[in-house]
């Protein structure tokens, strides 16, 4: 019983996180609120006995990335977010759709039948420790998506500066 | 099937194309000038075509990575519509001050994601080649830095893209609750296995497989961002968007439907079929009302989704070649009809309005009679190989007993004929506006790329065997 409740408290408080994340004016509490949505996602990870991922998660993205946010937005002085007319005026269309979503999978979620268990259990990865077992997966089965992310990582990087960068070389 | 743990030699041709991407970066960083880097950037998709020429077929990367016939034909596309971008790209970004090394980069990068979504044999590898493909693709819709309808577009891109891909990996969690599988055959065994076809929520993972690839290939309902997206964008980024995704889109589509999800036919099949009409109606409707060109190509671009679903409908080893063959036609005569528009350049401004084509008979006439041959060949009229592509397409369907789709289909060329013919009208019976008289921009690479489309479409038209032939003997190991 605890878990689930556990479970329900961390999802609705995602879905609020994620929603104050998105609605505040002002940069910088978007990315407090965002601190701690990252906290309460790495919580589920927890809940799923995915120690290692949870610690990924603080580490990167409460840790790294957010801090960045944090001196970017810091950094530009961005007291208020820019305002912009809206490209598409479509609110009623996109919340319809939303719901249409939400409402779709609400009544379907019940049919799911999980798939029986794969080779590594609860008790297995404990015996293995968590960074072995990912390592063991992600260096042999998963090598080469691990492989091209790199190389989505490289784009991402190149991408934001050809963007961003005010002079590039001719 | 051989499941070694990992054999390089299978996936050469990517890594070719990685090296020579990593290259293009430095190099930029050293000469940037244009010829430099065109000549660079076509001497790597040259090495790239030469090692996929002898590449061995097989599967390899712990099933994660499959060559075959079909991968092997949908990367020839990608490297021939990636060496015409390169081709009409020079000259365009040097007269807006925005030729920078990174866009070679970035379309070689682009051009890599899309080799591995063909050969993606798990939903893992689709998944991770499918976003290097689309990050490359928003950063060059905004290649143009300093104007707004650049960054909009690339904006835009990038927010639909973000949530099309949202839509997949919801899908694909789907799929693996359901089945403790990413890879495609291993899937489609435990979905038959599991008696799973009337399980409702994996009709919900159905639909946002058809969303999210919808998404990709710009078909109706799905399509939303492909006229703003295709009007903003760099006009030879354009060219390169409206064929190497939309193809990599259609080789992911026809692979995971045909494979992974085969136990669900009679369900994808109702459901693409409403797609289908919807993208041609909406493609071929919307288009009739475009004052500008590129917009109007956008939708045209829609109808053309919609034609080419006809082949993954029919769902079979025909079908999925006309689909093929479509691809390649599909690139050669829309990146032509754009090269016409790039060599119509006036210093930095876009030739984008119907009205700028007025009497360029009269004025261009060379450039005005290519025109005329690639909107005969995006209408399918013989013998240009926009009619071989349609009509395979078509024959497919109707073997597989879709006959109502094919009339829709038929009906919706025939309307079609009416906003590619009416560039024509302007071309050749309207009187040029008088200061449409400007000198023709001397581009040597532009012309290069004009020609070979040329080229593609006609010999493609009057010897469809060539492809034929390919594709068919390509779609037989699928």
């Amino acid at each position: 019983m605890l878990p689930e409740l556990l479970f329900f408290y961390f999802a609705i408080a995602i879905t609020g996180l994620s929603l104050l994340v998105v609605t505040r004016r002002n940069p910088v509490h978007s990315v407090l609120w965002m601190l701690l949505l990252f906290f309460h996602i790495a919580a589920l990870y927890v809940l799923l006995n995915a120690e290692l991922m949870a610690a990924v998660q603080v580490i990167v993205y409460a840790g790294a990335i957010l801090v960045l946010f944090l001196f970017v937005v810091l950094l530009l002085d961005l007291k208020k977010e820019v305002e912009d007319e809206p490209y598409v005026d479509g609110w009623p269309v996109g919340i319809a759709l939303a719901l249409a979503l939400f409402l779709s999978i609400g009544v379907t979620i019940h049919a799911l039948e999980p798939a029986a268990p794969g080779a590594y259990t609860v008790a297995k990865i404990q015996s293995l420790t968590h960074p072995v077992a990912v390592g063991e997966k992600l260096y042999t089965e998963f090598l080469f998506p691990f492989e091209v992310v790199s190389m989505v990582l490289l784009v991402a990087v190149v991408g934001a500066i050809v963007l961003a960068k005010r002079k590039l070389k001719e | 099937m051989d499941l070694e743990l990992w054999n390089l030699a299978y996936s050469l041709p990517e890594l070719v194309m990685t090296g020579g991407s990593l290259f293009l970066l430095l190099l930029g960083v050293f000469r940037s000038g244009r010829h430099t880097m065109s000549v660079a950037t076509l001497l790597v998709i040259g090495i790239t075509a030469l090692s996929l020429r002898n590449v061995p077929e097989g599967v390899t990367f712990s099933g994660m990575f499959v060559v075959d016939g079909y991968s092997n034909f949908f990367k020839w596309v990608f490297l021939v519509s990636a060496a015409l971008t390169v081709l009409v790209s020079g000259r365009y970004l040097e007269s807006r001050q925005e030729n920078h090394g990174e866009y070679y980069a970035l379309l070689t990068s682009a051009t890599l994601g899309m080799m591995v979504m063909a050969s993606a044999a798990d939903l893992i590898s689709l998944y991770v080649g499918l976003e290097l493909m689309a990050l490359s693709t928003y950063v060059l819709a905004g290649f143009l830095r300093n104007r707004t309808r650049s960054n909009e577009s690339a904006l835009k891109y990038f927010l639909m893209g973000s949530f099309s891909s949202g839509l997949l990996l919801y899908a694909i969690s789907l799929m693996y609750g359901f089945t403790g599988k990413t890879s495609l055959t291993a899937i489609a065994a435990a979905v038959s296995d599991g008696d799973l076809a009337g399980n409702p929520l994996v009709m919900v993972a159905l639909l946002m497989f058809v969303a999210a690839f919808g998404f990709k290939i710009a078909a109706a309902p799905f399509h939303m961002w492909a006229p703003d997206v295709y009007e903003g964008a760099p006009t030879p980024v354009t060219a390169f968007m409206s064929v190497g995704p939309k193809a990599a889109g259609f080789a992911v589509l026809a692979r995971v439907f045909t494979v992974a999800l085969e136990p669900l036919q009679t369900e994808w099949t109702q459901l693409l079929s409403v797609v289908a009409v919807f993208t041609m109606a909406v493609g071929n409707v919307i288009a009739l009302s475009q004052t500008n060109i590129k917009r109007m190509l956008a939708y045209s671009s829609i109808a053309h989704a919609g034609y080419a679903l006809l082949g993954v409908i029919a769902g079979t080893a025909e079908g999925l070649s006309s689909v093929m063959n479509y691809m390649m036609i599909y690139a050669f005569m829309n990146i032509g009809a754009f090269s016409v528009l790039i060599l119509l350049d006036r210093q930095g401004t876009d030739v984008e309005q119907l009205e700028d084509l007025k009497g360029l008979s009269k004025t261009k006439p060379v450039l005005a009679f290519l025109m005329l041959i690639f909107m005969f060949s995006l209408t399918g009229i013989p013998p240009t190989a926009g009619f071989i592509g349609k009509f395979y397409v078509f024959v497919a369907a109707l073997k597989a007993g879709h006959t109502g789709l094919v009339i829709w289909a038929v009906v919706f060329s025939a309307i079609s004929a009416y906003y590619y013919l009416r560039v024509v009208k302007l071309m050749y019976m309207e009187a040029p506006a008088p200061e449409a008289t400007g000198p023709v921009e001397v581009s040597l690479s532009t012309r290069l790329a004009v020609t070979v489309a040329l080229a593609g479409v006609l010999v493609i038209g009057l010897y469809p065997d060539i492809l034929l032939g390919v594709s068919m003997t390509a779609r037989q190991l699928f």
